[in-house]
C-alpha cells in the first residue's frame, strides 16, 4: 500500500514591533520576567485594549506578500481559556472576519518541483506570556513580558505532500517574512512557531482523512523530524487496523517522539465572541496602498529577475537571493563591476563561507569583492591568492590590491622571470623530465605545480604552461 | 467648596445607610490629603464626588462589592477619576454595589445590602444603590456609578435624584471594571440636573486608552432654557403598559402635562421590539461578563481560597468561592449562550434582535422626535428580599432601562413625584451624542415638576 500524506502548517509570527499590541509595552525579547507589563497586558481589573497601528501595517504587509485578499473591515474576537499565562483569561484574536484570506505561496518542493500552496487565512492576535515548569521546584512560574505581543497567524491549505516539502514551505515561508522585514522569523526565540496538521490517505484518494495536530515543533530543524514520526505513526495504526483520532500530539525532540496531548490540556470550546472592547479594524484604501509601496522587492520576483538580467542559473539565482541582505550584496558587487556569474561565484562561496562564521556579517565590501574578481579577471591574482586576499581583506579590510602586493601574492607574468623559475623546475626533476619526454604528458600539472611552487604561487599558472610547453618540446 | 473634615463629617452621619465601603478613618486621611493637592483652578474645586466600588482609584481599594476582589488596590485611576481630580474634585470614598454591578437592588454585595435612604425596609435600588443612597440622603453633591442595564437610571428614580448615562463612547471606560463592555458606561447621581451634568461634563470626552470612546470634546453644558418652546417629545406606548404602577403612571402624566405647557409637542409613538429588550439584554450582558470574570482566577491578585494545590482546583475554589450567587449564575448563562452548539440560537440571535431595538429608536428620531419620555422603572422602590430569590422579577425591574444601553443611546431619570413618600423616576431618552438636549429638556422640566409631591 501506498500512502499519502497530507500536511497543513499554522504559522505565527511575532511581528517586529517595538511595543506590543494592544498597550505600548516594550515588545522587546530577553528582559528580566515581568518588567515589560502594564494594566493592559496584565489584565488587570478596568483595563481596555488599543490596538497598535505598527503592528496592523506589519501584518497587512504579510498578506499582501502572500497575494492575500485583504479585508477592508476584519473583526477582533475573544478566544476563551482559563490558563495562568493568558492574564485576561482570553487571548483577543481574529475568528470568522480575519485581517485577510486567500493568498499563496510558490516554493521549491523536494519532490515535485514548484509548488503553490494555498494561503486560507492570515489574522492578528496577541501572544500569551510563558509558563516557567523547571525553575522552581513544585512550582510553575508565569512570565508576562510576552503576553500581549502582536502576533500574526498564517494559515496554509492542505497543499503539502511530505515532512521534507513542509521543511520547504516553511523555509519559502520564512525568508519571505525576513525580507519584507515584518519578523525576526527566530524559532529559538519563538518569534516564529509552527503547528502542522496532519493526515495520511491511499495515494490517490483526493478525500482529506482525519487529521492530528502536531505541536511543540520549537526548533526549524525538528520540523521535517517531527512531521515524520507522526506521519510513520498513523501509516502503522491504519495498517494494523487502527484508525487516525482527531486530537493534538505533542512532539518530544529529545525523543523523537510524539505524544497525544493529555485530554486535560486539550483545546476545549473557545467560545469565540467578537471582542466588544475594540471596534472592527477598518482599513482605508489609502492605508493598504501604503503598506504595497512599503514592500521591497519579494524573493521570487528577485530572483526571476537576477536570472534575466545576470544569466544566472536559478540554482544560482536561488543562492545569491536567499536572503534580502545577500542578494543587496550581490547586486552592489556587480554594480562595482564584477562580472555577474564570477560574482555570483564568489558571493556563493567565499562570501557565504565567511558570513557564516561570523553572525551573518558579510564582512568584504562590495566593492572590495568586485576588484578582487577584477584581480581575478586580470591575471593578477590566482583564485588561490585571491582566496587568502579575501580572509585578509574580511579580516582588516582595505584595498585588495594593497593586501596583494603586501602579502606578495601578485602573478608574476613576465616570461622570462617566469622562465627562470621554468629552468630550475626542469633542471630539479631529470626523471619526470625524461618521463615526459616518453610521452607521460599527464606531468604537465606536476610541473605547473612545482613552478607555482618555487614561486611561492606568484607564477601565473597558463603562462607557466605554456612556458614548460615551449622549453619541454625542444 | 467645602472642606475634608465636613465632607467626612456628613458621610459619617449616614453610615447606618451602608452605601460607603470605604472605612471613614482611611475616608478622613484621604480626604484631607486631597483637598491639600486639588487644583483650586479646577471646575468641580473642593466637590466631594463618590465613586462606585468598579471604578478603579489609586486611592481606597476597588472590591466591585465582590470577595473576589477583597482588599484590592488599583495601581492606576480610571480615566474618568482622573479627570474629575484634574478638575479639583475630591474622591469621597468608594461606594456599595452589587457584585460586579450585577444586579437591580445592591441586595448583592458580598459587603451587606445598602438601606434605602427613606425607608430601610427597601432597596435604593441597584446596581449602583451606594453612590445613590448617598446622594439623596444629602452626603454628597454627586456621585459615579455604572450602567450595563439601567444601574444608574433605576436607582436615582428609587432614591429621588437625577442619574444620567452618557451615550456610550461619550465617556471612557478605562478602569470601570468590566461587566458587559459593549453595554457598559460611567454615568453620575447629582442632587439636581446641573450637579449631574457638570460632572458628565468634566469625565467625558476623548482617551487614547479606550478604543471604543469617541473622538469628541467633553460634552458642553447647554444654557437653562426659557420653556420646551419647538421640542418634539414621544411617548413610546410599550413604556405604559397596564400593569404599570398607578402612581408611576400618574407621576408621568402629570410631567407630560407640564411640558406641554411649556410650549413642548407630545407624540405617542411605538418602539416595537421593546418587549424583547430584557431577553436579549440577558443574553449579551452575561456573555460578555462570563470572559470579562474569567481573569479572577486567583493566580495574580485578589484572595486566593483554599485548594490551591492544583489548578483546577485553585480555579473551582477561588471562583466558587470568590463570587456570589447572582454573578455566578450570570456566568454559567453567559458561557452557556456563547458555547458552540448555542451561539447561534442565543448570542447571534440576541445581537440581531439588538440591531432591531437600536433600528426602532432611529426610526422614532427620524421621524422628527428630538427626546423620549417614559417612566424610569414600572414600580417606585420595592422591599428588600421582595425579588432576591426570584431572579426574573428582578430582572423585569430594568425592563425600561435596558433599551439605551442596548442602543448606546444617551438616557437619565429625574424625579417627578412620589408615592407614600417614595419617590418616582421620570426618563428622557436622547439621540446619540445630544445629550445637551436630552439636558436642556431636563434642566425645564426640574424647574416646574412638582418632584417631591404624591402622584
Amino acid at each position: 500500500m501506498t500512502w499519502e500524506t497530507v500536511i497543513g502548517l499554522e504559522t505565527h509570527v511575532q511581528l517586529r514591533t517595538r511595543s506590543k499590541m494592544f498597550c505600548g509595552c516594550s515588545a522587546a525579547f530577553g528582559a528580566p520576567p515581568n518588567t515589560q507589563v502594564c494594566p493592559v497586558c496584565l489584565g488587570l481589573p478596568g483595563a481596555l485594549p488599543v490596538p497598535n497601528g505598527a503592528a496592523i501595517g506589519l501584518a497587512v504587509r504579510g498578506a499582501l506578500a502572500l497575494g492575500c485578499t485583504v479585508h477592508p473591515r476584519s473583526v477582533f474576537a475573544r478566544k476563551n481559556y482559563f490558563y495562568p499565562d493568558l492574564p485576561k483569561g482570553y487571548q483577543i484574536s481574529q475568528f470568522d472576519q480575519p485581517l485577510a484570506t486567500q493568498g499563496a505561496l510558490s516554493f521549491l518542493s523536494p519532490e515535485r518541483g514548484v509548488v503553490t500552496a494555498t494561503i486560507v487565512r492570515l489574522h492578528i492576535e496577541e501572544d500569551a506570556g510563558k509558563s516557567i515548569h523547571d525553575r522552581f521546584a513544585k512550582a510553575t512560574a508565569v512570565d508576562l513580558n510576552r503576553s500581549g505581543v502582536p502576533l500574526i497567524e498564517i494559515v496554509g491549505g492542505p497543499d503539502l505532500r511530505s515532512p521534507a516539502e513542509a521543511r520547504a514551505y516553511l523555509q519559502t515561508l520564512k525568508q519571505l517574512l525576513e525580507y519584507i522585514g515584518i519578523s525576526d522569523c527566530d524559532m529559538e526565540k519563538g518569534s516564529l512557531r509552527v503547528d502542522a496538521n496532519v493526515s495520511i490517505r491511499r495515494a490517490g484518494d483526493s478525500a482529506l482523512n482525519t487529521r492530528t495536530e502536531v505541536k511543540n515543533i520549537n526548533a526549524f530543524s525538528f520540523v521535517e523530524k517531527a512531521l515524520s514520526v507522526e506521519r510513520d505513526r498513523q501509516i502503522a495504526l491504519v495498517e494494523s487496523g487502527g484508525s487516525v483520532t482527531q486530537q493534538t500530539m505533542l512532539y518530544d525532540s529529545k525523543e523523537n517522539t510524539v505524544r497525544p496531548q493529555r485530554s486535560k490540556e486539550e483545546s476545549h470550546d473557545y467560545r469565540y465572541f467578537p471582542e466588544p472592547d475594540l471596534p472592527p479594524l477598518v482599513l482605508t484604501p489609502e492605508f493598504v496602498a501604503e503598506q504595497q509601496s512599503a514592500l521591497p522587492e519579494l524573493p521570487a520576483a528577485k530572483r526571476d529577475r537576477f536570472m534575466a538580467s545576470y544569466a544566472l542559473s536559478r540554482e544560482h539565482a536561488t543562492v545569491v537571493t536567499s536572503s534580502r541582505a545577500v542578494a543587496e550584496y550581490y547586486e552592489g558587487v556587480v554594480r562595482a563591476g564584477a562580472e555577474p556569474q564570477a560574482a555570483a561565484n564568489w558571493v556563493m562561496t567565499e562570501a557565504l563561507a565567511d558570513a557564516k562564521d561570523h553572525q551573518e556579517q558579510l564582512r568584504v565590501t562590495p566593492d572590495a569583492l568586485a576588484k578582487i574578481v577584477a584581480l581575478v579577471k586580470g591575471g593578477t591574482l590566482s583564485n588561490q591568492a585571491a582566496k587568502r586576499v579575501f580572509t585578509e581583506v574580511a579580516a582588516k579590510g582595505g584595498d585588495p590590491r594593497t593586501i596583494a602586493e603586501s602579502l606578495g601574492v601578485i602573478q608574476v607574468a613576465d616570461t622570462n622571470v617566469v622562465a627562470g623559475w621554468v629552468t630550475d623546475v626542469l633542471g630539479a626533476h631529470a626523471s619526470e623530465v625524461g618521463r615526459y619526454k616518453n610521452g607521460e604528458t599527464k606531468l604537465m600539472s606536476f610541473f605547473v605545480g612545482q613552478v607555482m611552487r618555487a614561486s611561492k604561487g606568484k607564477a601565473d599558472p597558463k603562462l607557466a604552461q605554456r612556458v614548460l610547453e615551449e622549453k619541454l618540446a625542444s | 467648596m467645602s472642606d475634608a473634615k465636613a465632607v467626612a463629617d456628613r458621610l459619617a452621619k449616614v453610615k447606618r445607610l451602608n452605601a460607603l465601603l470605604t472605612p471613614l478613618k482611611d475616608l478622613r486621611k484621604s480626604l484631607t490629603a486631597q483637598s491639600a493637592a486639588a487644583r483650586p483652578t479646577g471646575v468641580l474645586y473642593g466637590m466631594p464626588v463618590a465613586v462606585k466600588d468598579n471604578i478603579c482609584t489609586l486611592e481606597f481599594t476597588t472590591s466591585c462589592g465582590s470577595r473576589i476582589l477583597e482588599g484590592y488596590r488599583s495601581p492606576y485611576d480610571a480615566t474618568a477619576v482622573a479627570k474629575l481630580k484634574a478638575a479639583g474634585a475630591l474622591i469621597a470614598g468608594k461606594t456599595n454595589c452589587d457584585e460586579f454591578a450585577m444586579g437591580s437592588s445592591t441586595e448583592h454585595s458580598a459587603y451587606g445590602r445598602v438601606l434605602h435612604p427613606f425607608d430601610k425596609a427597601r432597596v435604593p435600588g441597584g446596581s449602583s444603590g451606594g453612590s445613590a443612597a448617598l446622594v439623596a440622603a444629602g452626603a454628597v453633591p454627586a456621585a459615579l456609578g455604572s450602567e450595563t442595564g439601567g444601574s444608574v437610571r433605576q436607582p436615582a428614580s428609587f432614591c429621588g435624584v437625577v442619574g444620567i448615562k452618557p451615550t456610550y463612547g461619550r465617556v471612557s471606560r478605562y478602569g470601570l471594571v468590566a461587566f458587559g463592555s459593549s453595554l457598559d458606561q460611567i454615568g453620575v447621581f447629582g442632587r439636581s440636573v446641573h450637579d449631574a451634568a457638570r460632572v458628565v461634563s468634566v469625565i467625558s470626552g476623548r482617551d487614547a486608552r479606550d478604543a471604543t470612546c469617541e473622538d469628541r470634546d467633553p460634552l458642553r453644558l447647554p444654557t437653562v432654557p426659557e420653556s420646551l418652546q419647538g421640542f418634539v417629545i414621544g411617548l413610546p406606548r410599550e413604556y405604559f403598559p397596564p400593569e404599570l404602577d398607578p402612581a408611576v403612571r400618574r407621576a408621568c402624566e402629570r410631567a407630560v402635562r407640564v411640558m406641554k405647557e411649556q410650549g413642548a409637542a407630545v407624540r405617542e409613538v411605538s418602539l416595537p421590539h421593546t418587549p424583547y429588550a430584557v431577553p436579549t439584554y440577558y443574553v449579551i450582558a452575561p456573555a460578555e461578563a462570563s470572559s470579562n470574570l474569567a481573569r479572577y482566577d486567583g493566580v495574580r491578585y485578589g484572595p486566593r481560597f483554599n485548594g490551591s494545590a492544583d489548578l483546577r482546583a485553585l480555579y473551582r475554589s477561588t471562583r466558587g468561592q470568590g463570587f456570589g450567587p447572582e454573578v455566578r449564575r450570570r456566568v454559567l448563562v453567559g458561557t452557556y449562550v456563547l458555547s458552540s452548539g448555542y451561539y447561534d440560537a442565543y448570542y447571534r440571535r440576541a445581537q440581531q434582535m439588538r440591531a432591531l431595538i437600536a433600528q426602532d429608536f432611529r426610526n422614532v428620531f427620524d421621524r422628527g422626535v428630538d427626546l423620549l419620555f417614559t417612566p424610569t422603572t414600572p414600580s417606585p422602590a420595592f422591599k428588600a428580599g421582595e425579588k432576591l430569590y426570584d431572579p426574573v422579577a428582578m430582572y423585569l425591574s430594568d425592563i425600561f432601562t435596558v433599551t439605551a444601553n442596548l442602543a448606546g443611546l444617551p438616557a437619565m431619570s429625574l424625579p417627578i413625584g412620589r408615592v407614600k413618600g417614595l419617590p418616582i423616576g421620570g426618563q428622557f431618552i436622547g439621540q446619540a451624542f445630544l445629550e445637551d438636549e436630552m439636558l436642556e429638556a431636563a434642566y425645564a422640566l426640574e424647574r416646574v415638576v412638582p418632584a417631591t409631591d404624591e402622584a
